[in-house]
């Protein structure tokens, strides 16, 4: 006999009422119970409406025209409320921070039992225990300012499971952690997985992370549609991944660059099941062949931060003694954990917090007393989230602001602005409305708006969060074409291939010092600047040591050597 | 930005009105209100005036925490004290029922001490009730907030509406804060410099992109509640709730006994609302 599907799509097509074309088209899946499924697809492919179609946000929150069936537990959920649903598909939203409800850990796990009425010795109780199973007992009196991004996420996470729910769902749940604490949350997934098989669905774009512990299928959307449901295995071997815009494993993308095929049999699926035997002596070879590339920029001095002191209360010190020098035309990053003091450090170059002690030069010159404005004219910052930003509800309106409030003549900005939005790419939208644009041609909006004040420094904060693959690229390669324009630009981010392959050099921050100023290459090879920085070790470095390289950083920056050849051809 | 962000919202600190409960904080505050509300007897006022700074000290709230909201009180009472004096001037009269005219100002208009007393006792009945204000709010969980609340039967969708934006409060305004900052960098003034009309055109500017962010954080959040069961049946229980002891019953005691006091000094002494020293 079959055994019985734990959910059920069949025929399944959803139509957002405010979109004219279906969002998925005729999705046939079963999942078994236990089952621990990873859905990936790119940006827009539906993966994030099938969860809302498991968890019942489609269609209470929002609405559409469902066609064909969607079964959980043998039930029909067009026949079932929300809340039925959540007592069977606990979800863990991608935003730790912003589905917070409760003001302190243990009210936030209690809410779903606040909900269902539960007397308050019984909840009392079953918050600790549940608190226990993710290790968060001795946090559930702290607010969420004083957890970290791993706690709040564990946080959510307890607070699903008290429902003790039969299929757990994670919508991006490494969109806002760093690589440590992403590589944690793998595991705790796992571990709950072993422990209570329970059916788990994770839906996730950043594929090598969650391969980090084993996964029974993947399931590949694109443009609404499945188009593979394999193992892991077969899939990473397939030419799926590279045609979907979905980024393979780096260590995959290594073998294939030493002419290796990838096939199932060697078990490429993680790291830690692939078999080198025979890829060994090819890997060898090529990173023998590649031609070492100098990426040390000798330009003069541009940014210089020399023995900068900063605390907010005068107790706890936020920057302990920064120093470091930027040189013209540079593209750095600075990378560390929440809280290290990354994003105080932009806030000190814009002049919006001043220094405590020590000093800042641009191009040798103390900048102590330039203004918050003045500055602008020097350093732009673009912000994470374009919404923070943009404020004009047309385009062109929005890139003139700096200038019209600096008193430009209209027809110089004209002219600016023209040349502003051709480097970004947005010329034909000018006289659109920004509200008709992706999140990605917003993001260039914003840079356009710096952009157009002429600054010779761009700092962007984690300027490509939650996108995928393509989009990634897309705006990681403008940020190329500006730095190749003679802009310094300063990346503060978390993403470790941002880091590996766009920065030649990573400063890292722990605790408010500097631990590292270096190549990226031997930052992500370092295992005491990565344990202290809450990084990753990349999977390359995993790959030198499987293939016997010794020298494990120069087989990183080989990767990186060739791969910018590659794209510089 | 840790300690800017906490101005205006909840602090844990350990002291004894801290420790009391949400409810009992209410109802005192109601009684004061009342209290303050009922009586037009500036002594009774500035007895409860006094009486709330003591708590306020006990409470150890910082000055720099409310200096804010007090700036805009004081502009708030001043302009309701000169415009209710223009709109019925003869106000301090109709009540005395004297008339010691001070100056005499256009058309045959007065000032007279009636007015004044009457006027500077609406001064202080106001701004008496701020204090008092501040304490509830700046020494009260939300949470318990929203559950002192519903346990008056106050429907819990509003009470933990309430909470929720109190909860959200320093998340906005940090929010609120760096956009500020960013847009200033484009070269927006915020400054005294710019002209009244400019001031409010640019303040548009941090305005509707907080808007924009707040709806996504609003939409997140909803979802969140949502997925785990709100609003489902038609009551709910608190995670946090505290039982009221003996310090809550002191202070009930204590609260009481003011409203109490004011009511009989109104009834016995004064004979109405208003005390009244011209007769």
């Amino acid at each position: 006999m079959e055994k019985q599907a734990v959910i059920e799509f069949q025929n399944f097509s959803f139509q957002y009422y405010s979109q004219a074309e279906p969002t998925l088209h005729d999705i046939n899946l079963k999942i078994y119970p236990g089952e621990k499924i990873l859905i990936v697809g790119p940006s827009g492919s539906g993966k994030s409406t099938i969860g809302h179609c498991l968890n019942g946000l489609i269609p209470f929150s929002y609405q559409g025209e469902i066609k064909g069936s969607l079964k959980i537990n043998g039930l029909e959920t067009k026949n079932l409320d929300i809340f039925r649903l959540s007592k069977m598909v606990g979800t863990v939203l991608q935003d730790s921070d912003g589905q917070f409800v409760g003001l302190t850990a243990g009210e936030d796990i209690a809410f779903a039992l606040e909900n269902d009425n539960i007397p308050h010795t019984e909840m009392h109780a079953r918050v600790g225990k549940v608190a226990e199973m993710v290790d968060m007992q001795n946090w559930l009196t702290s607010s969420p300012f004083e957890l970290s991004g791993g706690q709040k996420q564990r946080t959510s996470l307890a607070g699903v499971m008290i429902d003790d729910v039969d299929i757990l769902l994670f919508d991006e749940p490494l969109a806002n952690l760093d690589p440590a604490t992403g590589k944690t949350a793998i595991e705790i997934i796992d571990d709950i997985h072993q422990a209570s098989q329970k059916t788990i669905v994770i839906i996730e774009h950043r594929l090598e992370d969650v391969l980090h512990r084993p996964i029974d299928r993947v399931i590949v959307l694109e443009e609404g549609r499945i188009i593979a449901d394999m193992n892991t295995h077969d899939l990473v071997s397939s030419t799926i991944l590279k045609e979907t815009g979905i980024r393979e494993p780096l260590y995959v993308t290594a073998l294939k660059y030493a002419g290796v095929r990838v096939t199932s049999d060697t078990l490429p699926g993680h790291i830690t099941t692939l078999n080198t035997d025979l890829s060994r002596q090819a890997l060898t070879t090529w990173h023998k062949t590649i031609i070492k590339q100098d990426w040390r920029n000798t330009n003069p001095s541009i940014l210089k931060m020399e023995h900068v002191y900063f605390s907010y209360d005068g107790k706890r010190q936020i920057l302990d003694d920064i120093s470091f020098d930027i040189r013209e035309g540079e593209m750095v990053s600075i990378v560390g954990k929440n809280g290290a003091g990354k994003s105080t450090l932009s806030k000190l170059l814009c002049g919006f917090e001043k220094e405590d002690r020590g000093t800042i030069y641009y191009r040798g010159e103390d900048i102590k007393d330039k203004t918050i404005k003045e500055r602008a004219e020097i350093i732009g910052l673009v912000m994470q989230n374009p919404n923070q930003m943009i404020s004009k509800p047309m385009i062109y309106d929005e890139v003139a602001l700096g200038l019209r409030l600096r008193n430009v003549p209209e027809d110089e900005i004209a002219e600016r602005i023209e040349k502003v939005l051709k480097i970004c790419g947005l010329l034909p939208f000018r006289n659109w409305p920004i509200s008709a644009l992706s999140y990605g041609q917003k993001k260039r909006v914003t840079i356009a708006a710096i952009l157009v004040l002429n600054p010779k420094i761009l700092i962007l904060d984690e300027p490509t969060a939650g996108q995928d693959f393509r989009h990634y690229t897309e705006i990681m390669e403008f940020l190329v074409e500006i730095n190749k324009l003679g802009i310094t630009i300063i990346l503060i981010t978390h993403d470790m291939h941002l880091m590996l392959e766009y920065t030649p050099r990573a400063i890292v921050l722990a605790g408010g010092r500097i631990i590292a100023d270096t190549a990226a290459s031997v930052v992500l090879t370092d295992s005491q600047v990565i344990a202290e920085a809450n990084l990753k070790e990349t999977s390359l470095f995993h790959l030198a040591q499987l293939a016997g390289i010794s020298d494990g950083t120069a087989f990183v920056q080989g990767f990186i050597d060739y791969e910018r050849e590659l794209k510089d051809r | 930005m840790t300690v800017k962000a906490k101005l205006f919202s909840y602090n844990l600190l350990d002291t004894p009105i801290h420790e009391l409960s949400g409810l009992t904080k209410l109802i005192c505050f109601l009684l004061l209100t009342f209290a303050v509300m009922f009586s037009y007897d500036i002594r009774v006022i500035l007895a409860v005036m006094v009486f709330s700074f003591i708590v306020l000290k006990i409470s150890r709230i910082k000055f720099s925490q409310i200096r804010l909201m007090v700036i805009y009180v004081l502009i708030f009472l001043v302009t309701n004290a000169v415009i209710s004096f223009f709109f019925s001037p003869e106000e301090g009269v109709k009540i005395y029922g004297t008339r010691h005219n001070l100056v005499a100002i256009y058309g045959g208009m007065y000032i007279t001490w009636e007015q004044i007393f009457y006027q500077v006792t609406k001064f202080f009945k106001y701004g008496s009730v701020i204090p008092l204000g501040i304490i509830f709010l700046l020494t009260t969980n939300p949470s318990e907030f929203a559950s002192s609340l519903n346990r008056i039967k106050v429907n819990y969708k509003a009470a933990f509406a309430v909470a929720l934006t109190l909860r959200y409060f320093p998340d906005v305004q940090r929010e609120y804060r760096d956009i500020s900052l960013a847009q200033q960098a484009r070269g927006l003034d915020l400054s005294h410099k710019a002209k009244f009309k400019d001031r409010f055109k640019n303040a548009l500017m941090i305005i509707i992109p907080l808007i924009f962010s707040t709806l996504d954080r609003i939409e997140l959040i909803s979802n969140a509640m949502d997925l785990r069961g709100f609003a489902k049946n038609k009551t709910r229980t608190w995670y946090t709730t505290r039982r009221m002891n003996r310090k809550d019953f002191i202070a009930l005691a204590i609260s009481a006994l003011i409203f109490i006091s004011t009511i009989l000094i109104s009834v016995f002494i004064n004979h109405g609302r208003f005390y009244n020293p011209f007769i």
